[in-house]
């Protein structure tokens, strides 16, 4: 097992309480392993990768355990994490196109960046895996300005797992991407962990379809809890959660001729997570909600490595 | 037609000097009717986000005209009160240093005045849950306490609450979960009812076909080809859209390698000068050459 994540909750502090953005999130990644991680924007995902990773200053580590190759992650230690980024765990943020620092040419932020963590350049390695996601070497002496967002977000692919990380989060990597470069980029992931740069992978989209095609399981959140988790085909042909099972009929597709007719979302909203009701955190939007749903739905296995929070999957 | 493009094109100086230029806009011609949406596709750099700042007179066009109503569009407090955009980075398009009410305040100031405070108030809070905001857990928070889906409904929300006709929507709907994108683009839907014209740009291929009248494919500044969204989609004509559609993920076929691109229509016809009109209203350029 590359990682264990058991009972995490992390919340954010603010002037009126706790934001609850993780209650209690339990879920294993396998060697190997793609997991592909959806869900309503606000649930939490970002949140969960920013644990895994460096804490901002708001927020909080209230309890459970992060295990990654057998060894205890210290996530609510900033100091102790450092042993561990870039190295063990590696983030590619959502906007990280945007993050890159404008006033340094490419392969100057990439020997600082290494430096930062007491490592040396591998030139040739660095252009192995330049040429791998299809970046010509000029890119290293071009300003960040002067590449397209394809390019940026394929260099910071590069960058984040220069170090051979076990664990990679790619946070909506692909999310501003047009449809060919997506591609590319989703097939250069695939790529590093089948050269073993990365052992094993979260992959944040909100994009079903290519998370279908990439990750080997998907997991599906809901207002900082686990909704359900499966191998990547039932969950798309198959989910048990109704959360799931609505989201997954709300996506359009091209081939279809849609004219007036209409998809449906989901009607209201998730619940606030300073204050979160009890019981399911589905409940007021469910079409199944029942008695039994004011009590929390525990996680259960329904078929080998599909888990499911609902009373009535 | 409300807003026109006739001819217009985009030269960037770059470089130290200027001494490099780069073309990001070819010879754009196309028009946005209210009531319709517009869906403007292409990779990244084929100069979509350019077009829309062109049009919000946020640059100026280095050739042709772009008119709405008949007048040259201009940045100003007038041409906004019509015409508004959302950008794709939600998060460089709110000041960090004001809360989400501040925000919304200075809307009214400045363009809504003579609105009584209860009655803006609870246009806001309408505004909110037209976009699937709960008001009471955004209202209070700055922008980095908000999440990216969250940021990019506030900001739909702000350009509602300005009752304007025209919309550049750039890549809006990228950041969104699959749920709250349809409740969006449903949302465009019913503004569109009411008269809400939309240039709608976006490189999901889905989400076009799904709300637009009308499709326009981009390619390096140029228009590749145009018309009737079921025509675009149904029937593409130019090599590069096929191409582009056979790179869509879907949810139940493995993804397509790109198929043999096909030939040069243009060339069959043995059309030249523009774009060859090959169905009413569907256009398409030249495959062979960027240039004929
Ligand atoms: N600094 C913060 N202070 C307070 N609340 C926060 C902060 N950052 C995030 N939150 C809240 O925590 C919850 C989870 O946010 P997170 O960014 O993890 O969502 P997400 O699932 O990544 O969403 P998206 O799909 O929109 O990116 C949201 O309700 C958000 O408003
Ligand atoms: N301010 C600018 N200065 C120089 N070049 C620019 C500027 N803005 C855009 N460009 C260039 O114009 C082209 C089109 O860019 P853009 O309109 O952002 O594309 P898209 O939105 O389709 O991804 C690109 O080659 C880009 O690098
Ligand atoms: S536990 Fe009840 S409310 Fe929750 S998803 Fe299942 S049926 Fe719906
Ligand atoms: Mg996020
Ligand atoms: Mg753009």
């Amino acid at each position: 097992m590359s990682l264990q994540v058991s009972e995490l909750r992390v919340h954010y502090r603010t002037l009126r309480g706790d934001v609850r953005a993780l209650d209690g999130m339990s879920f294993e990644l396998g060697d190997g392993e793609i997991l592909g991680l959806v869900g309503e924007s606000g649930c939490g995902k970002s949140t969960l990768g920013k644990s895994l990773i460096r804490m901002d200053g708001r927020m909080r580590h209230v309890g459970g355990r992060v295990v990654l190759d057998g060894r205890e992650l210290p996530i609510a230690d900033d100091r102790a994490m450092n042993d561990f980024r870039f190295k063990e765990v590696s983030l590619i943020p959502q906007y990280a196109m945007s993050a890159l620092n404008p006033t340094r040419k490419i392969r100057r932020m990439v020997g600082e960046l290494l430096r930062s963590r007491g490592a040396a350049l591998d030139a040739a390695e660095l252009e192995r895996r330049m040429d791998q996601v299809g970046l010509p070497r000029e890119v290293l002496d071009r300003y960040p300005i002067e590449l397209s967002g394809g390019m940026k977000q394929r260099m910071v692919m590069v960058i984040s797992t220069l170090l051979d990380p076990s664990l990679l989060i790619a946070d909506e990597v692909t999310s501003a991407l047009d449809v060919s470069t997506q591609k590319a980029v989703a097939r250069a992931l695939l790529g590093f962990r089948d050269s073993g740069y990365v052992k094993s992978m979260i992959f944040v989209t909100h994009d079903i379809a290519l998370t279908h095609h990439i990750a080997d399981t998907i997991m599906v959140m809901y207002a900082g809890r686990l909704a359900e988790k499966a191998p990547a085909d039932a969950l798309v042909k198959a989910p048990r959660h109704p959360y799931t099972r609505l989201l997954v009929d709300s996506l359009p597709e091209v081939g279809v001729r849609y004219a007036e007719r209409r998809l449906e979302g989901i009607a209201g909203s998730p619940p606030s997570l300073l204050d979160p009701p009890p019981g399911c955190r589905f409940r007021a939007r469910c079409p199944l909600a029942g008695d039994e749903c004011a009590e929390e739905p525990p996680v259960a296995e329904v078929a080998p490595g599909h888990h499911v929070a609902c009373w009535k999957a | 037609m409300m807003l026109r493009l006739d001819h217009v094109t985009k030269v960037f100086r770059i470089g130290a000097f200027g001494g490099r230029t780069v073309t990001a806009v070819k010879d754009v011609s196309f028009d946005v009717a209210p009531g319709e949406v517009v869906s403007l596709i292409g990779e990244s750099g084929s100069g979509k986000s350019t077009l829309g700042r062109l049009i919000l007179g946020l640059s100026r066009a280095t050739g042709g005209t772009i008119t709405f109503d008949g007048r040259p569009a201009r940045a100003g407090k007038d041409y906004y009160r019509d015409v508004q955009g959302i950008f794709q980075d939600p998060f460089s398009s709110f000041n960090p240093v004001f809360k989400a009410d501040r925000v919304f305040a200075m809307i009214k100031e400045s363009y809504h005045p003579g609105v009584p405070e209860g009655e803006w108030a609870e246009r806001v809070r309408t505004a909110l849950r037209d976009v699937r905001l709960n008001p009471d857990q955004v209202l209070g928070k700055f922008p980095h306490q908000l999440s990216g889906g969250q940021l990019q409904r506030l900001l739909i929300a702000r350009a509602l609450l300005l009752e304007i006709r025209l919309l550049v929507a750039d890549e809006i709907t990228s950041m969104l979960d699959a749920s709250t994108r349809i409740d969006v683009l449903n949302l465009l839907a019913e503004l569109k009812t009411r008269g809400l014209g939309v240039l709608y740009i976006t490189h999901d291929l889905s989400l076009g076909n799904y709300l637009a009248e009308r499709t326009i494919v981009l390619r390096e500044g140029a228009v590749v080809e145009m018309g009737p969204t079921g025509d675009v989609f149904g029937d593409p004509l130019h090599p590069y859209t096929r191409e582009l559609l056979s790179a869509v993920p879907r949810l139940h076929e493995d993804w397509a390698d790109a198929e043999d691109p096909g030939t040069c229509l243009y060339h069959e016809r043995g059309a030249s000068g523009g774009l060859l009109e090959a169905a009413p209203g569907h256009l398409v350029a030249c495959a062979r050459s960027k240039t004929c």
